[in-house]
């Protein structure tokens, strides 16, 4: 039993670093899925029960957190970082920051400092929670 | 003064631990003892045989197994906490390596203003960094 769940959970940590890797790209449940060894709805219901969201909510706040990078760190255009992180339209990436931040991009750039830790701390502890 | 000397971090089997971290990633066996209740484990880069890093097992009787259990699900989800950062001259060419041994990568090499790293985890969930830490600027 306990074998079991650790394989499941090593295998979704896989599947979660893909996403990680490759957040920019439209969400590819079929290959998260083979990723992780289960069909396409277990998939969806394991990543849940596991890390406690849906893929498509971790993935959204994964664009947002990187999307929050880019604009403390680059002088990219908001509409630049808005396709950089995957989104086809400035309205829904504009939308989709402001529910998760509560902030716009623009008044978040104003207003954020830098930060230089790790990559991976970043992407760990500054991805906004629900 | 102080100094680390040792830090530990879970695997979940010790022999796929020395595959990953002595055959893969290159560091060298400090010590290998089997204290009878414990197989005392470390691991360190070659040439710093002053700092070690413990490869524990979580188990009975150091702790119940129920919480045994626990703690290896935590890892599997790369939960713990268990984490180890190096540095490197040169971490484009360790990624390539890495990655030619067949190492999971989490990150590919990226520039950042203290330097160039990438992420990678070890085969049970741990995070591991290598960094190539920027040149530090001239005094003035």
């Amino acid at each position: 039993m306990s074998r079991a769940a650790e394989e499941s959970n090593r295998r979704l940590l896989r599947a979660r670093d893909a996403m990680d890797r490759t957040y920019a790209q439209p969400l590819d449940v079929p290959a998260l899925a083979r990723i992780a060894h289960v069909s396409e709805a277990h998939f969806i219901r394991t990543f849940r029960a596991t890390f406690g969201e849906t893929p498509h909510r971790y993935l959204q706040r994964r664009r947002v957190e990187r999307a929050m990078f880019l604009l403390r760190e680059t002088d990219r255009s908001v509409t630049d970082i808005c396709l950089d992180v995957g989104f086809n339209s400035l309205g829904t990436f504009s939308r989709t920051f402001r529910d998760i931040t509560g902030e716009t991009p623009t008044y978040y750039r104003a207003h954020a400092d830098a930060t230089l830790v790790p990559t991976c701390f970043a992407m760990a502890w500054t991805r906004p929670s629900s | 003064m102080l100094s680390i000397t040792l830090s530990q971090i879970f695997v979940l089997n010790q022999d796929e631990a020395l595959d990953f971290y002595v055959g893969k990633l290159g560091l060298v066996v400090k010590n290998d003892i089997n204290l009878g209740f414990m197989r005392w484990l470390t691991v360190a880069v070659p040439g710093e045989p002053g700092r070690e890093i413990l490869l524990e097992l979580p188990g009975q009787p150091a702790m119940d197994e129920g919480t045994a259990e626990q703690v290896r699900e935590l890892v599997t989800k790369g939960a713990t906490g268990g984490w180890i950062g190096f540095t490197t001259d040169d971490c484009r060419k360790m990624y390539e390596t890495l990655k030619a041994k067949g190492v999971e990568f989490t990150q590919e090499p990226m520039d950042r203003p203290y330097g160039v790293d990438c992420g990678l985890r070890d085969p049970f969930g741990n995070a591991i960094r290598i960094t190539q830490m920027a040149p530090m600027p001239a005094a003035q």
